[in-house]
């Protein structure tokens, strides 16, 4: 195998996705480098979450080819991959401390020195119940719960949907300085393009299923003159 | 610290002119530490990647060196401050004699524009 198969973290072929009679994913072709930040970027229903899914080994594509860090996935991959998912899937009843003890059960790589410090930097009690964290303390709970795992890929679905711009800066700042340099990759799919732009490397429009435009932002914003948060408006108008 | 995402300039590119600027300005001083690659990425929420590569270009064109186990430092050169001053003030220079340009006033015309200006802010003190 050449190196430059083992650089790339991701790669897709061909992949698609049918939800019965519903195409969520209409052929996908995509080569993620391993150590970049990558904003998987689209309106809702352009199939991010899918996509997201399909990586995190949660479904499986109707046709095409996966490999993740060269190799098709398979159970394994579960630990060297961090899933963020859209849905809030903490338990009320627990407190913030349990809920991360019950998921550090789960994992061989979880760190707990890591929890503890990201709790203090995200401003969480850890005595409160879930239940009673509010929406944007939630999130950032989910956000902890995906950080504090040692792995190769970080899988974020919508880590901002529905969080106040103060939580927001948070867990962008979170993001950015746990990113571990040149060992991870971390795809995060959003709506806030303007607060998200400046921590990606990369960046995935997609449109109806498909790629509409894959390429370093830097690029991009050269060659549309203008940021991603404009060129989002250009792309889907 | 203000970065524009609207500008065709690549961030990194950005980010050693802010460093260049901080500089010529008087607010870092050759053989001054400056923030880790970190740090810098942490203060502006940008990616650190991104970050590096400015780095990486900020040594390459002798601006800072890397002392092993200790950090970056502004060089500590008495002629790199005169140089990049220069080098930033011929950019500037360039920037307006373009856009003159571009409203189509010619060299004539740009030096006394130019003159009548400056005379009349030095009238006004």
């Amino acid at each position: 195998m050449s190196t430059e198969v083992t650089e790339n973290m991701i790669e897709l072929s061909g992949v698609q996705k049918r939800y019965l009679l519903k195409a969520a994913l209409t052929g996908i072709d995509l080569q993620i480098k391993k150590g970049s930040i990558v904003g998987l970027l689209g309106p809702n229903g352009s199939g991010k979450s899918t996509l997201l899914k399909i990586l995190a080994g949660l479904i499986h594509p109707t046709s095409g080819a996966i490999r993740i860090a060269g190799r098709a996935p398979d159970a394994s991959h579960k630990k060297q991959i961090a899933y963020l998912p859209e849905i809030d899937h903490l338990y009320g009843w627990m407190t913030v401390d349990e809920t991360l003890r019950f998921i550090a059960g789960f994992y061989d790589d979880w760190q707990a020195d890591k929890a503890a410090e990201l709790l203090m930097t995200m401003d969480l009690d850890g005595r409160q119940k879930v239940r009673n964290l509010s929406k944007g303390m939630r999130a950032r709970l989910k956000l902890i719960a995906a950080l504090s795992r040692n792995v190769p890929l970080v899988l974020l679905d919508e880590p901002f949907s529905g969080i106040d711009p103060s939580s927001r800066a948070k867990i962008i700042r979170s993001i950015v300085s746990e990113f571990q340099t040149g060992e991870q990759t971390i795809i995060l799919s959003t709506h806030s393009v303007s607060e998200s732009e400046p921590m990606f490397d990369e960046v995935i429009f997609l449109h109806h299923g498909s790629v509409k435009l894959f390429d370093t932002a830097d690029n991009l914003r050269s060659s549309y003159g203008c940021s991603l948060e404009n060129i989002w408006e250009k792309v889907y108008a | 610290m203000q970065l524009n995402f609207n500008s065709p300039k690549p961030i990194y590119l950005q980010m050693v002119d802010e460093t260049k600027k901080a500089l010529v300005r008087g607010e870092l001083a050759p053989g001054d530490k400056i923030p880790s690659l970190k740090e810098r990425a942490q203060m502006s929420n940008v990616n650190p990647n991104t970050v590096q590569r400015a780095y990486q270009e900020m040594e390459r064109e002798g601006l800072t060196e890397t002392l092993r186990g200790q950090g970056t430092f502004i060089k500590n050169d008495p002629a790199l401050l005169l140089h990049i001053r220069s080098e930033m003030a011929q950019t500037a220079v360039l920037h307006f004699i373009e856009e003159m340009r571009g409203l189509g006033i010619e060299a004539q015309e740009i030096e006394r524009i130019l003159r009548d200006q400056l005379s009349k802010e030095k009238k006004e003190g």
